[in-house]
């Protein structure tokens, strides 16, 4: 030996059998070693009881307009807020303005519902939980970084990339909401 | 590990066992007799204390994980109960929480004088650049560290961090949320996360040790380096690590303990959060949110930028930009105490970096030169960001800076380490 592992230079023309030997081995073991790093790496995936956490069923009869409630899904916060007329129509007037993740505020919500904004409760940037209500637009200002939305929702200032996400949500009732 | 051994086995015993393990040679060789130069002044003592930081971290923290529970339900009671019920408990947790703020104080102490001295110059790129990978290692193991209690600010901390990498969504969309569900185990930080933070808390400072350990084999390779940069001529130019550097290391390990003691004992809380000693909630964060003071030079540099992708790289950039040090200052001369131009431009460095970690504490808006008022009386002017964005804008020019400083013009290097002390004299 002492030339390279894989092909000496003598044999590169002509493999030898003992040239298919060291490649094969060579394969073999890192090919196991790639097949056996794998479990290691995906056991820390979300297991199978974490992802059984499927939906939640709310009843939103005692959100009065202008307030918020915080329900907790897949251990994230979910808003779900009861806006105002007003809160509603500076969405909707707002809808062309100039925004960093472009977005309607009828895309926000359900159609005959625009009273009701569900959203995950969760920042854009670096995941912390923004205030209720505080910041320049009236919706909810992150106090870790300083992002600020507006009362749809959308990104409006701040280091934040995206609005802040609708779950999947269907009323169930007109008290009852199943989000998820 | 370099040179000819000076160790001749005086027992019976020690002839036998050296021909077999060859222990005692290697700690004559590397901590008794070791060639040191003679001019290693207190900057230098830290490499020990920092030894020492971690032999304190480890013994700290075993004993605390006999009584502590990884487990999001229990994690915070369980800390409760070793600070009330745990015979001693209170100190042996004061001790393993502000040992992690003195060993990055020890850390930070040591990188400057590597960056002052020349210490990452050839031959010593290896040395420093395992330094490096250690320094990142602690950060790793004080952030998981910091999480276990469970208190909001853990809770938050970890939020923060781990969604740090959600910005790679904006390089590959999916990535980042693919990298942040395998962080956590789960949809949000939660009791998955808690468990495996716990597993390589505990596993990381014995991973440090064992870089620790490289980092003083590429030591002895060289030899250490010394406050003229000038390489050992002679045997003239050393003296023994034992008895000189180890009284002199011990000497400084004891004036360490010092502060040390003070915080455990009279401001134990004095660099911690009172909103830790709030159990986690997942559904409101504090109002005001905060890392260790030992990463609030890297937040700053993160919040100064408005875009999550480019703070987020600037963050890791900040860290990067220390790897590469060793090839981007070209300058000849080692010792800054030779380069009058550099020597400015790092004083200037370390100021920049500690006025950083004070944006770092406080909220990006907050005004510092008030200039006018806003329609609602608010005063508007100079902040905090925009302070953090001239001193990140610093932080990253210094190493550019190096890179244009290789033809300064240098003060007269020392023919010898002992020439500039036998000239005092005369």
């Amino acid at each position: 030996m002492g030339e390279s592992l894989n092909i000496s230079p003598d044999h590169a023309d002509d493999p030898s059998r003992r040239d298919f030997i060291h490649i094969a081995a060579i394969a073999a073991a890192g090919g196991g070693v790639v097949m056996t790093a794998w479990p290691f790496i995906d056991q820390m995936n979300p297991a199978e009881d974490t992802l059984a956490l499927a939906s939640i069923e709310f009843d939103f009869s005692k959100v009065v307009a202008g307030q918020q409630a915080v329900v907790k899904w897949r251990g994230k916060p979910v808003f779900v807020r009861h806006r105002t007329p007003a809160e509603i129509a500076k969405a909707q007037a707002d809808d062309q303005a100039d925004m960093k993740d472009p977005q309607p505020d009828s895309a926000r919500v359900k159609e005959g519902k625009s009273e009701w904004l569900v959203l995950i409760g969760v920042c854009t940037h670096l995941g912390c939980v923004p205030n209720f209500g505080a910041g320049e637009y009236g919706g909810w200002f992150c106090p870790c970084h300083g992002s600020v939305y507006d009362t749809s929702g959308r990104i409006r200032q701040g280091p934040a990339p995206l609005n802040l996400a609708v779950p999947d949500y269907e009323f169930l009732s007109d008290t009852k909401v199943k989000i998820g | 590990m370099s040179g000819p051994s000076s160790y001749e086995p005086k027992t019976a015993f020690e002839r036998w066992l050296d021909v077999r393990l060859p222990i005692i040679r290697m700690a004559n060789d590397t901590a008794l007799d070791f060639p040191t130069p003679k001019n290693l002044n207190y900057w230098w003592t830290f490499g020990g204390i920092l030894a020492v930081c971690l032999v304190i971290q480890i013994a700290s923290g075993v004993v605390l994980a006999m009584h502590y529970v990884p487990n999001a339900g229990l994690a915070f009671d369980s800390v409760e109960h070793i600070m009330r019920d745990v015979k001693h408990g209170w100190m042996i947790r004061f001790i393993h929480a502000n040992g992690a703020s003195m060993f990055f104080l020890a850390v930070y102490i040591h990188m400057a004088r590597g960056l002052y001295y020349g210490s990452y110059k050839a031959p010593r790129e290896v040395l420093w650049i395992l330094g490096c990978v250690i320094y990142l290692l602690m950060m790793a193991t004080a952030f998981m560290g910091y999480v276990l209690p469970w208190g909001q600010m853990s809770y938050y901390g970890a939020v923060v961090i781990t969604n740090l990498f959600s910005a790679f969504d904006g390089v590959i969309p999916g990535l980042g949320t693919y990298i942040t569900t395998l962080l956590w185990g789960g949809f949000s930080v939660d009791n998955p996360t808690l468990n495996r933070f716990f597993s390589l808390h505990y596993l990381l400072p014995f991973m440090i040790a064992g870089v620790v350990g490289l980092h003083i084999w590429a030591l002895h390779v060289p030899g250490n380096n010394n406050p003229t940069g000038v390489d050992v001529k002679s045997k003239s130019d050393t003296v023994p690590f034992h008895p000189y550097y180890t009284v002199k290391d011990g000497f400084a390990i004891v004036l360490f303990f010092i502060p040390f003691a003070w915080f455990v004992f009279f401001a134990p809380e004095a660099l911690g959060h009172a909103d830790n000693y709030v159990k986690a909630n997942p559904l409101a964060t504090p109002a005001h949110i905060v890392p260790e003071w030992y990463f609030l030079p890297f937040y700053a540099i993160l919040r100064s930028i408005p875009d999550k992708l480019m703070g987020v790289l600037a963050m890791f950039g900040a860290i990067a930009m220390l790897f590469a040090v060793p090839w981007l200052d070209r300058s000849p001369v080692r010792s800054m105490r030779y380069r009058p131009t550099a020597r400015w431009f790092f004083a200037i460095f370390i100021v920049a970096t500690i006025i950083l970690g004070w944006c770092g504490g406080q909220l990006p808006d907050d005004v510092i030169l008030p200039i006018g008022k806003s329609e609602t009386g608010a005063p508007t002017g100079f902040t905090v960001v925009w302070l953090s964005r001239i001193l990140a804008a610093y932080y990253f020019a210094y190493f550019g800076i190096l890179w244009f400083l290789k033809n300064e013009k240098t003060l007269p290097v020392p023919e010898t380490i002992s020439a500039p002390v036998l000239a005092e004299k005369v």
